[in-house]
This record gives C-alpha cells, structure tokens and sequence, in this order.
C-alpha cells in the first residue's frame, strides 16, 4: 500500500463515520490499525529526509479537512493510547515511587478525556484498540524507565500538535472547540512536565529532540519562524533568537502526519 | 450624547439577566473603590463607539489612558495583545529583582528569561499581526502598568503571580478560541496557548517540585462529569475583571463590543 493509497483509506466512511457493531468496529479498526502501521513505519522513518518533508508540506491541507466526528475519532484515539500507555506504565512497577503521583494524574486525566470524547461520540465512539508500545523498533518502556519516559514525552507532544491541527475542523461546533481547547492545552502542561523531567525544556526549541530518530516526524516542522505570514525570524536578536521565536509557537501536525506516528504504536 | 457609566453588562438583559448585571456591577464597582485600573463603558447601544464617550474620556483615549478593544476579531486580537503586554512587562520587572538577579537557581533564571522571551515574542508578533489588518487609532497602544505590589525580590510572589497570569493566559485563549471567525487567527492562538501550558506546568512545578502543580486540581476543571482534566475556558468579560481585580493594569479598557458568541 503506498501512501496516498493509505490516505485515501483515511476518509475510508466505513472506518471513521459509520456506526457499526462494537465486534466489527473492532474488527474493522484492528485491520485498519494493521494497514496503519504498515505504511506508517516506513512514512515515519522517511520523513526524516526533506524531500518526504517537502512532499508533506505540499499536500493540500484540504486533504486532511475532517468532519467533526472524524476529528473526535482521531482523538479518541490518541487518549486511548495514552491512557492505556500510562495505565500499563503503572502495574508494570517501572515508574519510580517519586514519580508515581505524576502518572496517577496524567493517567487520569487521559482517562477523563477518553469518556468525554467517548460521551461526544455517542454511537459513532469505540474500543479502544491494541497497541504495541515496543513501536516496530523493539522498544521497552515498561521495563526500561528513560525509554518509558521518552515515549510519555513523543505522545503528549504529539498530542498537542494533534489537536491544534484540528482545531479549525471543529469551527461550526463551539462547544466541541471549546472542549478541544480545553484538552490541548492539558496535554501541553503534561509535555512540559515530562519534557523538564528528561532535562529538556519544557518548550520546544527548533525540531531539537532527544527522541529516537524514528520518531523524529513528532517535531518535524516545529522550527517554523513564520506566523500569519510575517517572518519573525531575526527580529528578535535581543529575545532569544530565532530558539525563542520557534519556542513560543508550537506548530501543529495534520491527521495523516498525527496517524503515521500513532501507526507505529497500534499492534 | 450618552454618558457611558462604568459598567460590566454585555449580554441582554433579561429579568434574570438584571440581577446578574446588578451582582456584576456592585462587584465590579467594590473593584474599582478599591483602586483597580481597569473600567469598562456600557451603553445599550451596541454599536458604541469613542464618539459617544465624554470630552474627558475621549481626551484619555487620546492619552492613551484609555483604550476601546473594539470588536469582532480585531477585539481578540487586542485583547490577546493587552494580555501578552501584561505577562511581557511582568516578566521584564522579574529579570530587574532581586530574586531573579541574586537568588534564583540556573534553572530557575533560564525558565524566567525563557518567559520573558516568549511573552516579548508574543507581544510584538500581536502588535505586528494588529497592524496589518487595522489602522493605527484600533490597535492597543503601549499600555501603562502598575507593579509596586509585587516584591521582586521574594521568590514566593515572582512564581505564584507568574503562575496565575500564565494559567490566566491559558484559560483567555482557551476562552478566546470559538470568538474568533478567520480561522487562521485561531490557529495561531493555538500556537501561542499551549505555550502558555508549558509556561503554567513549568511555573506550578518550580513552586512545588515533584507535586501534582503542573496541572492541580486547583487549576483545572471538570467537564461533563468524565473528571477534573481539562483546563478553563473564560470569556474576555471574566479574564478583564480578574486582570482589573490585580490592579497591575493602569490603562482603561473598554471591552463592551467584545464578541461574546
């Protein structure tokens, strides 16, 4: 399956808008998630190289434009495997004692957003799928800590970009964007506090990680210094820099950008 | 002409409503009694305008005393640019005290300058962003700030008023988002949101190392009963009169032709 291909199958209704069964929903969605990581891993490890980057920018954002429901699929997603990656952090025993109320707290917070993107679903909301948190690279966080730590990091980060990407999708309806709003922005404290808890800042500066260069599309576009069309790039010499200019902007990621990185963690 | 009384109705009034107006307004007057900087002018007329303030107000817009954030978009983007100017000039008092200059831990300097930085950034790209799109006489002037209540030099007060201007920051947005009709406008304010999440968490863990205050209880709210886990949302309304309620804000503002839907 190539990748446009594979983003076709994206708008696919069966998957995203169709009300199914929760067995076939399941189903439907274990496959999909198969096909997902099948494309996504080799999309994932190529968007290092500008050109795959340069392809992506040049997609038409239209592509990506979802209906309400498709967005709040997408994020329910998303919370489902941050939750159930913090909820397995936790009866593994790999997080340390100190740390334990931090991921109590994530962990419940993801958790609320799950039931209220599920509550907001309704009969369009599923189960949540399977994932495989060693990510095709043989990764293990629940029994290595810097490795789960990492990871933790990769998903909130790319949380945020994800629903800022979605944010104009969600304008018709105010009290879904409100409620987008109000959970991006909690994704973005708890990137902060995994961020400074690695030794990293708690923003992020240019595309600078210290992630895995597999997953290097979770920053990928984050160096970006144009806001509404004015340059800020060298008009801040005397405020940081370029650094701080791409610090004080996160930049967000499409669906399809969002869906290769998460492909990587469905089994 | 009308002579604008000081005000904070917005909305209809309905039988209801007047009560909530009659509540709004004796709080809001107690505020001003007290010495808050920040009034607002209410008229039925929706459309209100500076021609219909008096000959003294009109001379204080004029002064730079007083400013109308306008309406439609153009009222959030001011508003937005009134918010960053407070956090950017906060954070420039910060970097002169003696807390940040003389007691502060390396970590500690490089998250304040880092604020300062992003607020600065925040600031100008507004008054930039303001300028391409209105004339001159609707973009916010250089507001007028007031400080002296805060000590510099105590690391307690620096943090705790930084984290309630960041976690102020974020809900603004968070409240600002469904006001805003170009959706490029609303993108951006995405972008400078969870910079603001970032700035809260990093300030809520400096003033209690390891805890839950990067995103506490105390912080956050509930939404459809699924838990306390999402962050506030606040209508400019509310924002302007907690901001007037720390009296930081000098200049007047008149925020009643701020979209409210």
């Amino acid at each position: 399956m190539n990748i446009i291909k594979f983003l076709d199958s994206l708008s696919d209704p069966e998957l995203l808008t169709t009300p199914v069964s929760r067995r076939n929903g399941l189903k439907s969605l274990t496959q999909k998630g198969k096909e997902l990581a099948l494309v996504s891993i080799p999309f994932a490890l190529a968007a290092t190289s500008k050109k795959t980057a340069a392809a992506t920018k040049a997609m038409p954002s239209a592509m990506f434009q979802a209906s309400p429901t498709e967005v709040l699929q997408f994020a329910l997603t998303l919370e489902y495997l941050e939750r159930d990656f913090y909820q397995m952090g936790l009866d593994s025993g790999v997080i340390p004692a100190d740390d334990e109320n931090i991921f109590v707290l994530i962990r419940d917070h993801e958790s609320s957003h799950v039931d209220l993107l599920k509550a907001a679903l309704g009969g369009n909301a599923f189960d949540a799928p399977e994932f495989d948190f060693s990510g095709g690279l043989g990764l293990d966080p629940f029994n290595n800590y810097a490795q789960f730590l990492a990871l933790a990091q990769g998903f909130e980060d790319t949380g945020v970009r994800a629903y800022k990407g979605q944010a104009g999708a969600l304008v018709d309806d105010d009290a879904l964007l409100e409620y987008a709003l109000q959970i991006h922005s909690v994704e973005a404290r708890h990137a902060s506090q995994l961020r400074r808890m690695r030794g990293e800042k708690g923003w992020i500066t240019r595309d600078n990680n210290t992630l895995p260069p597999a997953f290097s599309a979770i920053y990928a576009g984050e160096e970006n210094t144009v806001q509404l069309g004015v340059e800020l790039a060298g008009r801040f010499p005397n405020f940081g820099g370029v650094d701080a200019v791409t610090e004080a902007f996160d930049e967000p990621l499409t669906m399809a950008e969002v869906n290769a990185i998460a492909g990587l963690f469905l089994a | 002409m009308k002579k604008p009384i000081i005000n904070v109705e917005f909305a209809d009034q309905g039988p209801d409503g007047k009560l909530t107006s009659r509540r709004r307004f004796l709080k809001t007057t107690g505020l001003l009694v007290a010495g808050s900087g920040l009034f607002m002018y209410s008229c039925s007329n929706e459309n209100l305008e500076e021609e219909l303030l008096t000959a003294d107000a009109a001379a204080d817009v004029r002064a730079g005393k007083v400013f109308n954030l306008g309406k439609g978009d153009l009222a959030i983007l001011n508003y937005a640019y009134v918010l960053e100017q407070l956090e950017a000039e906060y954070y420039r008092q910060v970097l002169e005290g003696d807390y940040w200059l003389n007691q502060a831990s390396p970590e500690e300097k490089e998250i304040l300058q880092d604020l300062y930085y992003h607020e600065v950034i925040h600031r100008d790209f507004l008054k930039v962003a303001i300028s391409s799109v209105a004339p001159p006489g609707k973009i916010a002037p250089d507001l007028i700030f007031d400080f002296s209540s805060v000590d510099f030099s105590d690391r307690t007060t620096v943090l705790t008023v930084a984290k309630i201007l960041e976690d102020t920051g974020v809900s603004a947005y968070n409240g600002a988002g469904n006001l805003l009709e170009n959706t490029d406008y609303l993108l951006v304010a995405g972008k400078i949101v969870s910079v603001e999440g970032r700035h809260a968490a990093a300030i809520g863990d400096l003033l209690d190392p390891g805890s839950n205050n990067f995103a506490s209880d105390d912080v956050l709210v509930d939404l459809l009963g699924t838990g306390i886990a999402y962050d506030k949302a606040t209508d400019p309304r509310d924002v302007l009169e907690a901001v007037a309620a720390t009296g930081f804000l000098e200049t007047k503002i008149i925020a009643n032709n701020v979209p409210t839907e």
